[in-house]
C-alpha cells in the first residue's frame, strides 16, 4: 500500500507542468511550497476570522457597560480571540513560512517526511472546524479563556457531553499533534538535509532560529498536550487532577500549561527574529553583524525559555523563593535577545538603506519589539508584576510582541519573499499604505492598555469603572484601523498575483540560496543540489555564495 | 575626527539620559493613588524601570532613526554598504552591560519584595534580609486593632468580609490606616484574584486553601477592590470598596456594625442574572447562576458608576 502510493506520488512528480496547476494548492500536495502557502493562506483566513472576534470585543468596550453583546457571548469572544490568535494564524503562519523557506534556503528539494508534512498542514483546517464548529454546542464555545484554567473551565453550566469546552481542548490537543509532527519534520529536515558544504555555521539565521524555534515545540508541547488531555478527562469522564472540590489541583494545570505557552512565545518570536536578521541585511546591503553570535543567541534563549514559566504564575499562590528564582531567570533571557536587538542596529547603521514595504514592516517590528522588551522587564520585575499582573498592562505589553513584532514582522517576510513564493512583484505603494494604517493602527490600539493596566484594570472584563473609558475609546478606534489596514494588504496580494509584474530571480540583489533559483521555483526546487562554498550575508564582498549557480536551475521547466 | 564623535555621543546620551530621568518622575502619575506602604516601594521600582527602559528606547529609537532618514541608498545608486561582519569588542560590550543591568535590577526587584513582605508567615520564606520595611508603623503595641485576621470569602460573583473577633461580616472592606492588615483569602468555588489597585498587591484565592495576606494601608479614602483571576460570566462585575479610615473610625464601624442586624446585600452580578431570567433567559448562552448574595451586617452601599 505504501509502495503504491509512493509510486502514484513520483509519478506525479515526473509530469512536467501537473504541479504547477492551482488546483495544487488544494490538494493533498507533499511539495513543501505549495503546503507553505497552504498553511500561510488558511493561517490569514483564521486571522481575519480571530480579528472580527478583536472588533466584537474592541466594541463591546468602547463603553463602560456591558452592553453591546451578552457577558457570555463576549467571554467567548476574548477566548476564541486568542485561541485563534495563537493556533490557527500565529503558528500556522510561521510553519507557512519555515515550510516554504528552509528547504530552499539549505538547499534541499524538499522537507524529510513530505507527506507527514502534508498531513500536519490538514490537521489545521481539521481543528480549525472543530473549534469553529463549537457555535453550535450547547453552552456555546468556550468562555474560560485561553488559559482554559481550571475550575472555571470545568465548569460546564450546560451539562452536556459534548460542550464547547471539550471541542475547545479537542481542538488544541489536534493543534499540538500537528505541531509537533511539523517539528519533527523541520528539525530533521535542517539536521539531515542541509546541501553539500552547508555547515551549521553557512545557515541563514532563519533556519538557525526555526529550529532552535521547533526545538522547543519538541520539549514544550508534550505537557501542554498532556494538560489538555487531563483537563478533557476531568471535564468529560470525572476524574480529578485539577477539580479541588474532589481533591484535585487547580495550580498543576497552570505548571502544565505556562511550561509549554511560555516558551511557545519564543516559538512564534524565533522565527521573527530569524525574519529580521534576513530582511536588514538585504535593505541595509550590510552583512549580518555579529552572525555567530545571533545564531547562538537562539539557542541560548531556547534553553532560558524552558525555565521561566513561572513568571505567568507570580501572583499564583507562588511561594516567595520561586518567585525570586523565576524572575532572575526571565531577566536573564533579556541578555541574548539584547544582543540580537543591538546587532540589527549595527546592521542597519551606516548601510544604504531601502525603504521597501518588506523593510518597513521590519523596522516598524522591532521598534515595537524593544518596547515590549522593556515591559517585558518590568513584568518580570515581581513587585511591578504583583500590581500589573492579569491587568491590560499584560495585554498591552503581549500584544506589542505578538502584533507589533510578529504580525509586523510576518507581514515583512511575506512582502519580502512574495515575487519568490508567486513570480510576481507586489505594490510598493499599497504595501507603504498598508505599513502606515498598520503602525498607527498598531500604537493605538496597544499602548492605551499599558496606562489603563497601570491605573489597575484587570484584562477579560466585559464591563469597567468610566474612569477607564478614556484609553479604552482610543483603543477601539485604533482596533477599527488595524482592522482596515488588512483591505490594502488583501487587495495587494490578490491583485499583484493575479497580475502583478513579472518577478526577476533576485528582485532584491538579495545573497541566498532561495535567490538563485527561479521566481517561483520548480517542483524539484534544484536541478542539481547547490554546493555552498561562503558565508551567507556577503553583502560589500563578491565571493559566490555556491561554486554550481549555473546548474541549479531545473532545466525542463524553465519560465 | 575620533575626539569630535566622543562628544556628539556623550551629548546625545546626555540628553537621552535627562528625558529618560523626566519620564521616570513622571511614571508616579501614571499610577493610582499610594494609600499603601508597599505602593510607594512599589512606585520607586517601576519608576527605575521607566527611566531605564526610556534611555534604552530611545537610544536604539533614535539610532534607527538616523539611519533611516540620513543613511538612505540614492534612487541609483546599487553599490554595498561596507563589508562588517561584527566587532568582537563592541559585542562583549554589550553582552556584558544588560547582563550587568539585569543583575542590578533583579537584586533591586528582590530587594522591595523583601521589603514588602506581602505573603504571610504561612507562604514567605525570609531570605535573610532586613524585611517588611512596609509594614507595621505600630504593630505589637496596644493600639493595634488586628490580632485576628480578616476572612476574605470569594464566590461567584461576590466579595464578603468578616471579622471573626467582632462578629462582623461586610461587603465592604473596612481596614484601619497605618496598621499592618493580615487577610485570610478563601474560594468556595473558583480561583479568584484578590487585587486593589491603589495598595499595588495582588494575589490570587485559591479553593482549598486558605492564603495569609498582609499589607499596610497608610492613606485614608474609599478604593476599589476587583477580582483579577477571571472567574466566569460575571467576572468583571465581581467589585467591592475598600475603606481606609483613622483607628478610632475603624472601631466605631466595627462596633456599630456588629450591632445591626444581618440583611441580604446587593449583588450585581446577582442582580443582572435575576432581572435576565425573568425577562426569560439571557441573549447569550447558560451561565453557572451567580451564589446568593452574603447575609452581612453592613452593606455600604452599593456599587454606583457615576
Amino acid at each position: 500500500m505504501t509502495n503504491v502510493l509512493v509510486d502514484e506520488t513520483s509519478n506525479n512528480l515526473n509530469q512536467p507542468g501537473e504541479p504547477e496547476s492551482w488546483r495544487r494548492f488544494f490538494s493533498f500536495s507533499t511539495d513543501h511550497k505549495v503546503i507553505g502557502i497552504q498553511y500561510i493562506v488558511t493561517a490569514f483566513f483564521f486571522f481575519l476570522v480571530g480579528g472580527i472576534f478583536a472588533m466584537v470585543i474592541r466594541g463591546e468596550l468602547i463603553t463602560p457597560e456591558a452592553d453591546l453583546v451578552d457577558r457570555t457571548v463576549y467571554n467567548a469572544m476574548f477566548t476564541l480571540h486568542g485561541t485563534v490568535m495563537l493556533f490557527l494564524w500565529t503558528f500556522p503562519v510561521l510553519s507557512g513560512l519555515a515550510n516554504y523557506l528552509v528547504p530552499l534556503m539549505i538547499g534541499a528539494r524538499d522537507m524529510a517526511f513530505p507527506r507527514l508534512n502534508a498531513v500536519a498542514f490538514w490537521m489545521v483546517p481539521i481543528f480549525g472546524v472543530v473549534l469553529m464548529g463549537s457555535f453550535l454546542a450547547p453552552g456555546g464555545p468556550s468562555q474560560a479563556g485561553w488559559w482554559a484554567y481550571p475550575p472555571v473551565s470545568l465548569q460546564n453550566p450546560s451539562g452536556a457531553l459534548i460542550n464547547g469546552q471539550f471541542l475547545w481542548l479537542l481542538a488544541v490537543a489536534l493543534s499540538g499533534v500537528s505541531s509537533i509532527m511539523g517539528a519533527v519534520n523541520i528539525v530533521t529536515t535542517i539536521v539531515r538535509m542541509r546541501a553539500p558544504g552547508m555547515t551549521f555555521f553557512k545557515m541563514p539565521i532563519f533556519v538557525w532560529a526555526v529550529m532552535s524555534a521547533q526545538i522547543i515545540q519538541l520539549f514544550g508541547l508534550p505537557a501542554l498536550t498532556a494538560g489538555a488531555v487531563m483537563l478533557l478527562f476531568d471535564l468529560s469522564l470525572g476524574t480529578s487532577f485539577f477539580d479541588p472540590l474532589k481533591g484535585g489541583d487547580p495550580i498543576l494545570f497552570q505548571h502544565f500549561f505556562w511550561f509549554y505557552s511560555h516558551p511557545a512565545v519564543y516559538v512564534i518570536i524565533l522565527p521573527i527574529f530569524g525574519i529580521f536578521s534576513e530582511l536588514f541585511p538585504v535593505y541595509a546591503r550590510k552583512p549580518l553583524f555579529g552572525y555567530k553570535v545571533v545564531a547562538i543567541s537562539s539557542l541560548i534563549i531556547v534553553g532560558l525559555s524552558a525555565v521561566v514559566w513561572v513568571h505567568h504564575m507570580f501572583a499564583s499562590g507562588t511561594p516567595g523563593w520561586m518567585r525570586m528564582l523565576f524572575m532572575f531567570s526571565t531577566m536573564l533571557i533579556a541578555v541574548p535577545t539584547g544582543i540580537k536587538v543591538f546587532a540589527w542596529v549595527a546592521t542597519i547603521w551606516g548601510g544604504k538603506l531601502r525603504l521597501t514595504s518588506a523593510m518597513l514592516f521590519a523596522l516598524g517590528g522591532l521598534i515595537m519589539f524593544v518596547f515590549a522588551g522593556i515591559t517585558g522587564i518590568m513584568l518580570a520585575a515581581v513587585p511591578v508584576d504583583i500590581h500589573v499582573n492579569n491587568t491590560y498592562f499584560v495585554v498591552g505589553h503581549f500584544h506589542y510582541v505578538i502584533y507589533g513584532a510578529t504580525v509586523m514582522g510576518v507581514y515583512a517576510a511575506l512582502y519580502h519573499w512574495f515575487p519568490k513564493m508567486t513570480g510576481r512583484m507586489y505594490n510598493e505603494g499599497l504595501g507603504k499604505l498598508h505599513f502606515v494604517l498598520t503602525f498607527i493602527g498598531a500604537n493605538l490600539n496597544f499602548f492605551p492598555m499599558h496606562p489603563l493596566g497601570l491605573e489597575g484594570m484587570p484584562r477579560r472584563v466585559a464591563s469597567y469603572d468610566p474612569e477607564f473609558a478614556f484609553w479604552n475609546v482610543i483603543a477601539s478606534l485604533g482596533a477599527f484601523l488595524l482592522g482596515i489596514s488588512t483591505l490594502p494588504f488583501i487587495l495587494n496580494m490578490v491583485g499583484s498575483w493575479i497580475q502583478g509584474e513579472k518577478a526577476p530571480n533576485n528582485p532584491w540583489r538579495a545573497i541566498g540560496i532561495e535567490w538563485l533559483v527561479s521566481s517561483p521555483p520548480s517542483h524539484e526546487n534544484f536541478e542539481v543540489l547547490p554546493v555552498v562554498v561562503a558565508s551567507p550575508y556577503g553583502y560589500g564582498k563578491s565571493d559566490p555564495l555556491v561554486s554550481n549557480a549555473d546548474d541549479l536551475e531545473v532545466a525542463h521547466e524553465h519560465h | 575626527m575620533k575626539i569630535r564623535t566622543v562628544l556628539i555621543l556623550a551629548a546625545v546620551a546626555t540628553a537621552l539620559a535627562a528625558i529618560s530621568f523626566w519620564v521616570g518622575q513622571s511614571a508616579y502619575g501614571w499610577m493610582p493613588p499610594q494609600a499603601s506602604a508597599e505602593s510607594i516601594l512599589v512606585d520607586r521600582l517601576f519608576s527605575f524601570l521607566v527611566t531605564v527602559g526610556t534611555f534604552i528606547f530611545l537610544g536604539v529609537f533614535v539610532t534607527l532613526a538616523y539611519a533611516v532618514l540620513f543613511q538612505q541608498a540614492g534612487r541609483y545608486d546599487s553599490s554595498d554598504g561596507p563589508h562588517i561582519e561584527g566587532n568582537v569588542t563592541l559585542e562583549i560590550v554589550w553582552t556584558a552591560i544588560p547582563l550587568a543591568l539585569v543583575l542590578w535590577i533583579a537584586v533591586y526587584s528582590f530587594q522591595i519584595y523583601d521589603q514588602m513582605s506581602i505573603l504571610g508567615p504561612m507562604e514567605h520564606v525570609h531570605m535573610g534580609m532586613a524585611t517588611a520595611e512596609a509594614a507595621p508603623v505600630v504593630q505589637g503595641s496596644a493600639d493595634s486593632d488586628a490580632d485576628v485576621p480578616i476572612e476574605v470569602l470569594a464566590r461567584q460573583w461576590t466579595w464578603e468580609f468578616r471579622y471573626p473577633g467582632q462578629n462582623v461580616s461586610s461587603t465592604e472592606l473596612h481596614l484601619p490606616s497605618n496598621q499592618r492588615a493580615t487577610l485570610l483569602l478563601k474560594s468556595e468555588d473558583v480561583i479568584h484574584g484578590f487585587f486593589i489597585p491603589a495598595f499595588r498587591i495582588k494575589q490570587d484565592v485559591i479553593p482549598n486553601e486558605e492564603i495569609t495576606f498582609e499589607f499596610t494601608p497608610i492613606r485614608e479614602g474609599k478604593y476599589r477592590l476587583r477580582d483579577s483571576q477571571y472567574s466566569g460570566t460575571y467576572f468583571a462585575a465581581m467589585q467591592a470598596d475598600v475603606v481606609v479610615e483613622s483607628s478610632d473610625a475603624y472601631r466605631e464601624w466595627l462596633t456599630s456594625a456588629a450591632k445591626k442586624p444581618p440583611v441580604v446585600a446587593y449583588n450585581e452580578a446577582f442582580e443582572d442574572y435575576r432581572q435576565i431570567s425573568e425577562k426569560g433567559g439571557s441573549a447569550g448562552w447558560v451561565t453557572v447562576p451567580p451564589a446568593e448574595p452574603p447575609l452581612v451586617n453592613y452593606s455600604g452601599s452599593p456599587l454606583t458608576r457615576e
